[in-house]
């Protein structure tokens, strides 16, 4: 009797997660990626847990940066391999988000049209979330500062991780990012682990950046040494006390080859097996999500050809590197986030030499209402540039003031609060031909979006 | 003309873009002809005594119970250089630890430098965070409001030997009840504004660098610099705070 009811209510919280998707479409309210989820969360608490309870295997994907590309190559690779896969795209990362996904590929009566899912979750959402998901596969991409206004602290999220670890499975594999020392620290409880990691040291750049938030041994507040870093604090590092040191990576890159903006080429080595990748997602925080997706390939047991076949097939989404053509003009944009990736598409960014850039800076809940962390990025990388940069979003001023003090010339800055003059002015800065670099921050991205598609050169983004 | 700027560990109490801070006042003394020389101090470093300008930032607790103890062996070099007329500017962790002490969240008790008249206690993690922006009347004479960002847990009570830095006209400022922002006493400064608060205050900025320069240049009265985006970026900080402001 009981069970008739939990399927009914089921039922009704699907049908309603479908009614309002559809609704929000319609009227045009956006993506219909959140609104949906709650409302069937609302009819029946337990929906998250019925619906995906069938999937096989379900993987989560969770860090500061990476979640949505890694997420995106793991689900590629179980679609190559024959499954179909259910996932929540769009950065939809909160529990609402993940239940109007598996909702909206359901029949109405909450059987999931998919074998296998692959969740991105945000990273403070995580330990709830786990026990409910089960997933046969963990993911741990990196710990880097990000919205410091709604996590308060780096190292409460990596206490919420430690105690998730109590609620996984007995036979659930952690892959975890052996370069950053906090990940691995972390991943020490875990039940199962999987280490990847970069190997090739001429990847790696000298000193530490402004924005490294963990250089300090968890166990004895020493200063982690270290003999290489790739990105802030992700390299090869050993406590010079205790002498913990990185885990050697089972699965990893041995050589890394970045081609500017349009990709890298990897040898990646996974157990005995060694094979090049050639990927269309530059730069290498990339390579880092090409190596963690390989990592959870590995733990669900698929062929290393099947993961091969994905991660060249994957191109870069929307606010990541993808290429767009506007009159005449190559717009790339990369959506930034914290300081780690902040930086990292800036050296991106700079290695292109491009003549014109777009910084728009909103400082709405989900970008961080916090906007000090502009101040941990190195923009002191720009000086030497032959640019103008037009910086645009409710915190335009902001980053005006942080380009003046890290020496950028204020006649090559322009200020444009509306975006979308802000988008044409960069436009017009820009010579025929030539590429046009938007680095917005997650609102401003969206509404970036949300102005091309009404110039057409964008779908929505639903269609995506 | 020189200054000695002296960054206290960088690498430990850096959280909210504190080098900005640094970057504001090194700008803008240089921007003057001020020859500046910054000394960063690291936990096994000694501290220079002949610092016109001592810079602490923020950190997570646990940076900030490593840098307590390092702090109490520099307590008598630090007591020093203010009697000597040197300036401290305390941000966020930096500030509580200036204060009698600091009372964790787990109940752990961190001794402080006593250079001002404050005691701050965490509630622990159940109670509310502090965390928004911050529009502030400052009390020092001639540089008016002060915006910034404010994001901690702890409750500061100020003494009777301080003055609030500034009365909260927008967020929560010391303790959520008293209205008050930071503390300062002769030279010694603290504040729970980041943001970081020197470069969208840049009239707190210069009044720091002009104590810090009559320590041993007499008196010091420092040309104006083209605030127009400093300017611009505090109003337009104040605006998202939902402050029309006019300065």
């Amino acid at each position: 009797m009981i069970h008739a009811v939990s399927a009914l209510r089921l039922a009704g919280a699907v049908a309603a997660a479908k009614a309002v998707a559809g609704a929000t479409r319609v009227l045009r309210l956006g993506g219909g990626t959140v609104l949906p989820g709650r409302v069937a969360r609302w009819l029946f608490p337990r929906v998250l847990e019925e619906l995906t309870g069938a999937l096989d295997p379900v993987v989560v994907v969770s860090g500061t940066n990476g979640k949505t590309t890694t997420a995106r190559l793991v689900a590629r690779a179980l679609e190559v391999a024959g499954l179909k896969t259910v996932s929540n795209r769009a950065g939809a990362n909160l529990q609402a988000g993940l239940v109007a996904s598996v909702a909206l590929a359901s029949d109405l009566c909450g059987r999931p049209r998919a074998q296998a899912a692959v969740f991105e979750v945000d990273e403070a959402t995580l330990p709830a979330v786990l026990p409910v998901l089960r997933p046969r596969v963990l993911v741990l991409t990196n710990l880097f500062r990000d919205q410091l206004d709604r996590y308060a602290e780096v190292e409460r999220v990596a206490e919420g991780w430690r105690r998730a670890f109590a609620r996984l499975g007995p036979t659930a594999v952690v892959c975890y990012n052996a370069d950053d020392p906090q990940v691995a620290d972390v991943a020490r409880l875990a039940p199962a682990g999987l280490p990847f990691g970069i190997e090739d040291v001429s990847a790696g750049q000298g000193a530490l950046e402004e924005a490294a938030d963990v250089r300090f041994c968890y166990r004895c507040g020493v200063a982690y040494r270290y003999s290489v870093v790739f990105l802030s604090h992700a390299g090869h590092y050993a406590c010079p006390v205790c002498g913990w040191s990185r885990p050697a990576p089972c699965v990893r890159a041995e050589t890394v080859r970045l081609v500017g903006t349009s990709g890298a080429e990897v040898l990646l080595r996974w157990d005995g097996e060694g094979f090049v990748v050639r990927s269309g997602l530059p730069g290498l925080y990339n390579v880092y999500n090409l190596v963690a997706s390989a990592a959870a390939c590995r733990a669900l047991g698929l062929p290393a050809d099947v993961w091969r076949r994905a991660a060249e097939s994957v191109r870069p989404a929307f606010g990541r590197g993808e290429r767009l053509t506007w009159n005449g003009v190559a717009l790339r944009i990369l959506l930034v986030k914290n300081p780690a990736g902040f930086n990292e598409v800036l050296r991106l960014v700079v290695s292109e030499q491009p003549r014109s850039l777009l910084l728009a800076i909103n400082d709405r809940t989900a970008d961080g209402r916090d906007v000090s962390w502009l101040w941990d990025v190195d923009f002191e990388r720009l000086q030497g540039l032959e640019a103008h940069v037009t910086v645009s979003g409710l915190r335009a001023e902001d980053m005006a003031l942080r380009l003046k003090y890290a020496g950028w010339p204020e006649d090559r800055t322009t200020v444009e609060r509306d975006l979308a003059r802000a988008l044409r002015r960069a436009r017009d800065r820009t010579p025929a031909g030539g590429a046009l670099f938007c680095l917005p921050t997650y609102t401003a991205m969206l509404e970036l979006r949300r102005v091309l598609f009404r110039w057409g050169v964008v779908a929505p983004f639903w269609e995506d | 003309m020189d200054l000695v700027l002296v960054h206290l560990f960088p690498d430990l109490l850096n959280l909210y873009g504190d080098r900005g801070n640094l970057v504001t006042l090194r700008e803008r003394a240089r921007r003057r002809g001020i020859h500046v020389v910054v000394k960063e101090v690291r936990l096994e470093d000694d501290l220079p005594a002949d610092g016109d300008l001592y810079v602490l930032g923020g950190g997570e607790d646990r940076q900030q119970a490593l840098v307590a103890r390092a702090l109490q062996q520099h307590a008598g070099t630090l007591r020093a250089a203010v009697a000597g007329g040197a300036v401290v500017l305390a941000v966020c962790g930096g500030y509580q630890l200036l204060g009698h002490g600091y009372r964790a969240a787990e109940g752990q008790q961190l001794p402080g430098l006593g250079l001002l008249d404050v005691t701050t206690e965490h509630p622990g993690h159940r109670a509310r965070r502090l965390v928004g922006n911050v529009v502030a009347r400052c009390t020092l004479p001639g540089v008016g409001s002060l915006v910034g960002f404010e994001n901690h847990g702890g409750r500061t009570r100020l003494g009777p030997g301080v003055q609030p830095l500034a009365r909260v006209r927008v967020g929560f400022g010391n303790n959520g009840h008293d209205g008050t922002e930071g503390a300062w006493c002769g030279t010694v400064f603290g504040t729970y504004l980041h943001g970081p608060v020197l470069p969208k205050n840049p009239r707190l900025a210069d009044h720091l660098l002009t104590l810090a320069l009559r320590r041993r240049h007499g008196d010091v009265r420092l040309q104006p610099l083209d605030d127009r985006w400093e300017e611009a970026a505090h109003l337009a900080a104040a605006a998202r705070a939902g402050l029309r402001l006019r300065r």
